[in-house]
């Protein structure tokens, strides 16, 4: 298939379906605060514009900031727990406990903690800990496929563990982690989400709060537009990262290899 | 001639109970070229990882009389750093060792064109065939200029070809380099046409079941392999290592 044509095949199928439903709401008469038609969500859109970017902005920083603290959190402690079993074998069990404990019930908790007053704190908490596990376990999963026999020849030639953690165990995680990294940001972006609605307050002011006050007064067309920017982000923080992937890896690994064939 | 390494009485029990090796005595000169044969589980590959000290001896002793030799190892798969070029992969002990970048990168590129990949630096293990890849290794063994050079079963994966013109360069190696070379195979005809002197070891716990001198022409090439005494060599190590099994069976 022709690079042109990849591209084509799904925007044409997109233009198809979102004309069909244009097509179908005006036809029927379908009532707008049951399914609204593009053109009026894209009227919510324009209406909107402030207010939602400034919503889209707040998720936005929740959600990076969220990713960066499970980044840094995660690669720290796999780095740990590649060093020492003990460690691992001490701390692994409360990873998987903070990871299997459904998040929406942890929120209100978090809520009571830190407080009202710093409810994007509680937002970025929520996100951390949702992300922050596929980070730890596919990094430590990384770190310790080190081929043995590299890791022999390091010794030989005399090499520090820092040495050895660096130049031998950091590029063979490599590809686990920007994989880890995928699905985190887009699990980042589901726990800021799922804490704003749960925090559901007015305090805090994301896309999540502007679907919820939608629903509320019934502006069906606004919180379709709403969804919109947050599959828009959610697919922006996906490409962004599979790029990174690309552009750290099809030089060498397998999985980043064009198949010629 | 002066020795290089001493063994003394060494033995390998693993932690599971499994004997492997031993016990072994084997005093090892300079510029020997010594192959260890024998069949799989033997020990052989145990014996190079105990000299080597990437493996500590149950008991036993090993020596060296003139002090720790520069070593290089070379394993049986070409063991390289997938994500690094293949000049970035023959430069790792010199990076390691703390030798400067343009240094190093002289005599990593170097190496790689004495074993006849000048002009692939900058390609990629996956971009590379297996001799290729074994070449790299090589390259990467000899970049730090060892005089004790370990080889475990390096040629096994490759086809007949490509094995025997890497049989030549490493002679050319050794012969240049003045290196001492243990190589362990299970190759009856690759020890013959290698070795100045070659090792049998029967099965396991692996011990030394006969040591020979092979009296041969420094220069071998094509012809020394359809030689009648070639044909001889083989055939007393051939006989040897049938030997070595028998007594254990």
């Amino acid at each position: 298939m022709s690079a042109a044509l990849k591209y084509a095949v799904p925007v044409a199928l997109g233009i198809a379906v979102l004309a069909l439903w244009e097509f179908l709401v005006r036809h029927y008469d379908v009532p707008v605060y049951v399914l609204p038609a593009p053109s009026a969500i894209w009227a919510a859109l324009v209406e909107n514009f402030a207010s939602l970017m400034q919503s889209l902005w707040t998720t936005l920083s929740v959600t990076l900031e969220a990713f960066a603290l499970a980044l840094i959190g995660g690669v720290a402690i796999a780095v740990l727990f590649s060093q020492s079993r003990a460690i691992e074998r001490a701390l692994y069990p409360y990873a998987v406990i903070l990871q299997v404990t459904p998040v929406v019930a942890i929120t209100p908790l978090i809520l009571i903690w830190v407080g009202f007053d710093h409810i994007n704190l509680v937002l970025v908490i929520v996100a951390f800990i949702v992300a922050f596990f596929p980070i730890l376990s596919n990094t430590t999963l990384g770190l310790k496929s080190t081929d043995h026999n590299l890791i022999d020849l390091f010794r030989l030639y005399g090499a520090s563990r820092r040495q050895i953690l660096m130049r031998l165990q950091f590029p063979t995680a490599l590809p686990n982690l920007l994989g880890a990294m995928k699905i985190s940001g887009g699990l980042a972006l589901i726990g800021a989400v799922v804490a704003e609605f749960v925090a559901g307050s007015g305090a805090a002011t994301g896309l999540a709060w502007r679907i919820v006050e939608a629903g509320h007064t019934l502006e069906i067309a606004k919180m379709f537009a709403a969804l919109a920017l947050l599959a828009a982000l959610g697919i922006a923080i996906f490409s962004i990262l599979s790029l990174l992937e690309w552009a750290l890896l099809h030089r060498w690994h397998e999985s980043a290899i064009k198949k010629t064939a | 001639m002066t020795s290089l390494l001493s063994l003394t009485g060494i033995a390998k029990t693993f932690d599971n109970g499994v004997k492997a090796l031993g016990p072994v005595d084997l005093e090892v000169q300079q510029h020997e070229f010594l192959s260890l044969v024998g069949p799989s589980g033997c020990g052989k590959s145990t014996a190079l990882r105990v000299i080597a000290g990437l493996l500590a001896p149950s008991a036993g002793k090993v020596e060296f009389p003139g002090g720790n030799p520069e070593t290089a190892f070379v394993f049986q798969e070409s063991t390289l750093m997938p994500w690094a070029s293949a000049l970035d992969n023959a430069r790792l002990p010199l990076d390691l060792k703390g030798v400067a970048r343009a240094e190093a990168d002289m005599r990593a590129g170097r190496a790689l064109e004495r074993v006849g990949l000048g002009g692939f630096e900058k390609s990629f293990p996956r971009e590379l065939s297996g001799g290729m890849k074994m070449r790299v290794s090589i390259a990467r063994a000899v970049a730090a200029e060892p005089k004790l050079l370990l080889m475990d079963e390096p040629f096994a994966a490759l086809d007949e070809l490509t094995r025997q013109s890497l049989n030549d360069d490493l002679l050319k190696l050794w012969r240049e380099d003045k290196l001492t070379v243990i190589f362990v195979t299970h190759s009856v005809y690759e020890s013959t046409y290698l070795s100045s002197r070659v090792v049998v070891m029967g099965p396991r716990p692996g011990r030394i079941a006969a040591d020979m001198a092979l009296a041969a022409p420094e220069n071998r090439d094509a012809h020394y392999r359809l030689s009648p005494e070639f044909t001889t060599q083989a055939a007393k190590v051939s006989a040897a290592l049938r030997n070595a099994m028998v007594e254990h069976a």
